[in-house]
């Protein structure tokens, strides 16, 4: 099955509460999926910082000094924010690569789970309201996120086989439903030089949308594109930098609900996860139709 | 009127107290509030009661309801009245997928919207959509009447056998082996009366309807074939 949540808010003074919305969406989806939850959070771009979201299954060993480190391998500033299994590395923006880089001699055993000016991803086995105790997302603010509770079919219940996947920067994707063509797809995107941490079929829809994206295509062809070169069974919702999009495949058997009022657009793969929103009872409520591709930008 | 508080009732608690309810009661009307969404809302019933719940629901909402007439005032999710034997389900809203699927009797009134698939396998029910219908809708549905005000998507009626399909706007393609059909006296006194209970009787009449059924070459064995087997 699998549960998917999306807000994106027009209304600022909502912001401070995203993540005490989205955690309260996601947790309403629970038993879609209790194999492991994440969301992605844009928590907004400020001027000069990138964002690098590490994950270690040894934080303790990892992420000791790790800001320091690093401060000496680009020999600019490196703030870290630690949130249990994850941390927030902050470097100036034109640093992102050379600090990638660094981290991955760094410590090699740290996974790279986002990186960009606003997104962080946070990612773990486990229910959703362990997944969101775990690294605070109640707290969290921003523009728009996205959550995800699995339930895995296509590849190993692991942190790195959780949604959302993120392959490009401030870009990510989350998956209800199993793709058929992911190996033909992925290695066709190894050819343009696109790279893969699993073998999972979701991070191949992410990257297949990051490589359109970076070849100039909007989000929305980006999106339709997914219509025509991938095969099986999605409904996908994308998030960019000040983006948010929703496609289902021509069969469209995997549940979608949206809802938009002049505060926010909001996803849910049921009603459920939508009662809970301000002003729900006024919302224009709707089913997203099969084949049609939806986004919606700051 | 049983006043029954979802939110602070539960589930189970409610569909334990419809399941209760056996031939003749006294309670005969029921109102439930709080539903948010929740999935198998008066699902089994099997009693002559009326039961309106207040607001919109989850999957299977209604599912093989046996005579109980149920109103909902907001939309549904997937697979509302579900395999229905009788009664009536009367929904305010929209229906998600396959909405009255496998049905064997009764009516299910849907005054918004149907998405994908609905009416899918229906053997026996009648369906009434006010609004329009999704992809893959009535697919081998076996009989009953699948009636829709609006427009009906692609593959209507696809591997159809004997249910009968009345769409008054724009159908996007017909499946494998439905066709239109022609309209006869009996077909306009047919969906009269179910435009009537359908509560649709002042939005259509029945000369704005075209009637569509199955060519009957996908399930007659045709002996021209024989050497395929």
């Amino acid at each position: 099955m699998c549960g998917i949540v999306g807000l994106f808010l027009k209304d600022p003074k909502l912001e401070p509460k995203l993540g005490a919305m989205l955690a309260d969406m996601l947790i309403t989806m629970t038993d879609r999926g209790p194999d492991s939850a994440g969301i992605a959070i844009y928590s907004g771009a400020r001027d000069g910082i990138g964002k690098i979201t590490v994950q270690s299954a040894d934080p303790g060993r990892d992420f000791r000094n790790l800001d320091a480190d690093l401060h000496d391998a680009i020999g600019q500033p490196v703030l870290m924010l630690e949130k249990s299994t994850h941390a927030v590395l902050e470097v100036p923006i034109g640093q992102l690569e050379a600090a990638r880089t660094a981290i991955s001699h760094l410590r090699p055993a740290i996974k790279i789970m986002s990186v960009g000016d606003s997104i962080e991803i946070f990612k773990e086995v486990g229910l959703p309201k362990d997944v969101a105790a775990r690294f605070a997302v109640s707290k969290m603010k921003g523009t728009h996120g996205i959550g995800h509770t699995r339930m895995a079919t296509e590849s190993a219940v692991t942190t790195m086989g959780a949604h959302p996947f993120s392959t490009g920067s401030d870009q990510c994707l989350v998956h209800n439903g199993s793709l058929s063509n992911h190996n033909a797809v992925r290695r066709e995107l190894r050819r343009h030089g696109m790279t893969f941490e699993t073998e999972n079929d979701t991070e191949v829809a992410a990257a297949f949308i990051s490589h359109k994206l970076s070849e100039g295509q909007s989000l929305g062809s980006a999106m339709e594109a997914t219509l025509t070169d991938l095969d099986g069974f999605f409904t996908f919702v994308v998030g960019t930098r000040n983006g948010f999009g929703v496609v289902r495949d021509p069969i469209a058997c995997k549940p979608a609900v949206m809802a938009e009022t002049d505060a926010y657009v909001a996803f849910g793969s049921e009603y459920r996860a939508l009662v809970n929103l301000p002003g729900i009872e006024e919302a224009r409520v709707w089913e997203p139709e099969p084949a049609t591709v939806y986004f919606w930008e700051r | 009127m049983q006043t029954f508080d979802l939110g602070s009732e539960g589930l189970r608690a409610l569909n334990a107290a419809l399941h209760a309810l056996k031939g003749q009661t006294n309670m005969t009307s029921w109102e439930v509030v709080n539903p948010r969404g929740a999935h198998a809302i008066a699902a089994g019933v099997d009693a002559p009661v009326d039961i309106t719940v207040r607001g919109s629901t989850g999957y299977y909402c209604a599912g093989m309801n046996k005579l109980a007439t149920i109103r909902v005032k907001g939309s549904v999710g997937p697979g509302v009245a579900e395999n229905m034997m009788s009664g009536t389900v009367i929904i305010d809203g929209d229906a998600s997928q396959y909405a009255g699927a496998t049905g064997r009797g009764g009516l299910l009134v849907i005054k918004g919207n149907a998405s994908s698939r609905c009416g899918i396998s229906m053997k026996g029910i009648d369906i009434v959509v006010h609004g329009s219908i999704g992809h893959m809708s009535a697919f081998m549905a076996q009989s009953g009447n699948l009636v829709v005000l609006g427009d009906a998507g692609e593959a209507l009626g696809d591997s159809l056998y004997e249910a009968r399909i009345f769409v008054r706007g724009k159908v996007k393609s017909l499946g494998a082996d439905c066709i239109e059909k022609e309209m006869r006296d009996e077909h306009f006194a047919a969906l009269e009366e179910l435009l009537r209970r359908g509560e649709a009787d002042a939005k259509a009449r029945p000369e704005e309807f075209r009637r569509y059924g199955s060519a009957r070459k996908l399930y007659n064995f045709n002996i021209d074939n024989a050497s395929a087997y």
